[in-house]
């Protein structure tokens, strides 16, 4: 890592990072969350995490602008005086880089501080690789993975090449492509459940990608796909390993999978 | 209003669309071609981007000073001896097309493809009033047998297939020998053009569309593959050029450079085979041409989008990109959308044409994956155009209530960050106890919109919040 990501080039100190854990890693997998952790620390951060709820993207994208104000604001205030605001989730980093400006495009008032935000926040492979020019993580993990790329991370904040690299820098792991891995997985947040026939048939095509790979683990960057993702697996009975792909970069794989039985042995 | 709608019951659309085999097998077929041959055409053009941000500025330009460029595109048709009428409605538009085929004595028409001529609702119009249209693109022309609607704005009949064409042709082309073979595909379109032939020839008035309308010259530009809209609007008497105000573009400049994106965005030629400038009726010493030619100019809602933030859609130059790249039309095809419009372009427009209160699920069914937008050869924001609709549903009280008061419950919490800790801790807590062994639910209470179709994977059981606080102050201690 080059000390110079600190922003205004004090040499002498850490980046200090704040971690946007985001609401379905605190309250779903938190292991997604302490893995991010140690790949900000052992890329030289120092980690906070600011008490926090949601970044509002529920609400904005369901047209409650009013809510997604409230959450943005409170979210804004949290996480003010780090030099960074990092996610693992290109949806929510997505939100606060890419929709909080929009979000606040006629208040003058908050928009040098939204945009000031929106700056310094970054999806947690790109911050890793684009920001801290990480080229290599000490991990190994056994296995073929493949990887799909979330729309949020891909589309609104150019992740792609970042995570692959990384993993393409482990011990022991084999990447193979995921045929349209760039289509999106379903999931769309409240799609899922208010359209769910529609949802249902658009990760049966995903599924269906993932299984034709002959991986038998299947990575990305955000946890709603990846459980929309796992869920669909698992029922169809498919033996593939599901998990977000800071668990693998970090080698903190001990945890059963998403969505996946616990192992008896480790209970 | 104008043609009628089945938008408000598009999740029953979906499913029906959903569980039909042979629909699904066609989505299939038009997913790949379209995406891989924009993707070519595009790598191909270095220049493709900054044509894209150029087609937008055109655009942008054009609508912000649309009222001259309509007055001076007005002028010249009227310079070149032809006729412009304005239509503030569907109704307004049918009335006069109707007026000048009567003119004409028109007993039959020919009519290249026009999308919005599906939005007024012609056909249905003429036949009522005893004059024959005929469509004469051939997906055109195919759905008008079967009498649907197009499911995509340029490849109407794409949720076909050959077999359903043949038996469309058998039935209706009962003059030709039952016994002749329509087993290959290039044997329909064979048939086609020979029975469209006499059609053309015998046509009183021929419409057609307009991809754009040019100011400066006062002439009406079609882009077409098949040379039938060329027939069309040469051979017979009288042109009727259907056309919303939105196609205005400044000069043949202009239309130039959006044409250089146009195709590749759509079909990924790099033209189109047919690039067709019309500009008023035939002129002594023409070969050929219109004695007559007509300018129908639709509004139809369009004008109060101007200056909204939905102004940005009558930037669109209807491609198609956006539903050939999108994961919901991919698998609902067309007639789901329930009206003209499909895919994500359609989700916008269509609330604008006939009011969010009918085609309000259309701006909901969407995933943003952002797909459309990040192909759009205009860059039409088209999520955030759809979340623009969700919101203005919302300020409505059009938001399913169940949606409304799980968001209110979940935005009551996620806004006390300290009663969202406890409360988050205990649920997810008993959750994760639940869960523990199989680590995921079959089905859960209030979840059965997900749990229809997949598992949902059990919590780990402490928040991250509450563990990290619990591990941080043992170790600062």
């Amino acid at each position: 890592m080059s000390v110079s990501a600190v922003p205004g080039g004090d040499r002498g100190r850490k980046p200090r990072v704040a971690l946007f854990v985001t609401c379905l890693v605190d309250l779903i997998r938190p292991s997604v969350g302490f893995a991010a952790v140690k790949l900000l620390e052992d890329a030289g951060c120092t980690v906070d995490v600011p008490v926090q709820t949601c970044c509002g993207q529920p609400a904005f994208n369901s047209g409650d602008r009013g809510t997604a104000r409230d959450l943005a604001e409170q979210v804004i205030e949290a996480f003010r005086g780090y030099d960074y605001v990092v996610a693992p989730s290109g949806s929510c980093a997505g939100m606060i880089k890419a929709h909080y400006p929009e979000l606040f495009a006629d208040d003058p008032n908050w928009l040098p501080r939204v945009n000031a935000l929106a700056a310094r926040t970054y999806e947690l492979t790109s911050f890793l690789v684009d920001v801290l020019g990480v080229t290599k993580v000490d991990a190994s993990y056994e296995g073929t993975v493949t990887y799909h790329d979330s729309c949020s991370g891909l589309r609104e904040l150019g992740v792609r090449s970042q995570p692959r690299r990384l993993l393409a820098s482990m011990e022991g792991v084999t990447l193979v492509e995921l045929n349209e891995s760039d289509v999106c997985c379903g999931f769309g947040g409240t799609f899922a459940v208010k359209y769910s026939d529609i949802s249902g048939a658009i990760v049966d095509a995903k599924t269906k990608h993932v299984s034709e790979t002959g991986a038998s683990t299947l990575l990305a960057g955000d946890l709603g796909c990846l459980m929309n993702m796992a869920g669909r697996l698992s029922r169809e009975g498919k033996e593939i390993e599901v998990r977000h792909v800071a668990e693998v970069l970090a080698g903190m794989t001990d945890d059963p999978p998403i969505a996946a039985a616990r192992d008896p042995r480790r209970s | 209003m104008t043609v009628h709608t089945t938008s408000p019951q598009f999740k029953a659309n979906a499913a029906q669309a959903l569980a039909d085999v042979q629909l699904q097998k066609a989505l299939g077929n038009v997913k790949q071609g379209f995406i891989d041959k924009r993707q070519k055409a595009a790598e191909k053009l270095p220049e493709f981007e900054a044509l894209r941000d150029s087609a937008r500025d055109i655009k942008n330009h054009t609508l912000a000073h649309l009222d001259l460029y309509l007055e001076a595109y007005e002028d010249k048709v009227k310079a070149s001896g032809g006729h412009v009428h304005f239509a503030r409605t569907a109704e307004e538009a049918r009335s006069i097309i109707l007026g000048i085929c009567r003119d004409a004595g028109a007993r039959t028409v020919t009519k290249g493809k026009s999308m919005i001529s599906e939005e007024i609702g012609i056909n249905h119009h003429l036949e009522a009033h005893g004059v024959v249209p005929v469509e004469t693109d051939l997906g055109e022309y195919i759905i008008q047998l079967r009498n649907e609607m197009p499911s995509h704005i340029i490849a109407p009949a794409v949720h076909l297939n050959a077999t359903q064409v043949e038996q469309d042709f058998r039935r209706v082309h009962t003059h030709l020998d039952a016994k002749r073979d329509l087993s290959e595909p290039v044997q329909l379109l064979t048939e086609a053009r020979t029975v469209l032939r006499e059609r053309f020839l015998a046509a009183d008035v021929g419409i057609t569309g307009a991809n754009f309308l040019v100011a400066e010259t006062g002439t009406s530009i079609i882009v077409t593959n098949e040379g039938n809209g060329d027939l069309t609007q040469i051979l017979p008497k009288t042109h009727i050029v259907l056309a919303s105000i939105e196609k205005l573009v400044p000069t043949l400049e202009d239309v130039s450079q959006i044409l250089r994106v146009l195709a590749r965005s759509a079909t990924g030629q790099e033209m189109s085979v047919y690039t067709t400038f019309s500009t008023g009726p035939r002129r002594p010493g023409d070969a050929d041409g219109p004695e007559n030619y007509h300018v129908v100019l639709l509004d139809n809602g369009r004008s109060s989008m101007l200056g909204t933030s939905f102004e940005e859609m009558l930037r669109c130059i209807r491609c198609g990109a956006c539903m050939n790249h999108c994961p919901v039309y991919h698998a609902v095809g067309g007639h789901a959308y329930g009206w003209v419009y499909p895919g994500p372009m359609g989700a916008v427009l269509t609330p604008s044409l006939i009011g969010v209160d009918k085609a309000g699920h259309l701006p909901n069914a969407s995933t943003f994956c952002g797909r459309c937008e990040s192909v759009c050869p205009v860059r039409i924001p088209l999520p955030k155009l759809m979340r623009h609709w969700r919101e203005r549903e919302f300020e409505r009280h059009l938001t399913p209530a169940t949606i409304r008061s799980g968001l209110r419950t979940w935005g009551f919490f996620a806004k006390r960050p300290a009663l969202y800790r406890l409360a988050t801790r205990a649920a997810m807590g008993v959750l994760g106890l639940a869960g523990r062994t199989k680590g995921r639910f079959a089905w859960l209470p209030l979840a059965k919109g997900w749990t229809k179709y997949r598992d949902f994977p059990a919590p780990q059981g402490e928040t991250f919040q509450a563990r990290w606080r619990r591990e941080r102050s043992r170790r600062s201690a």
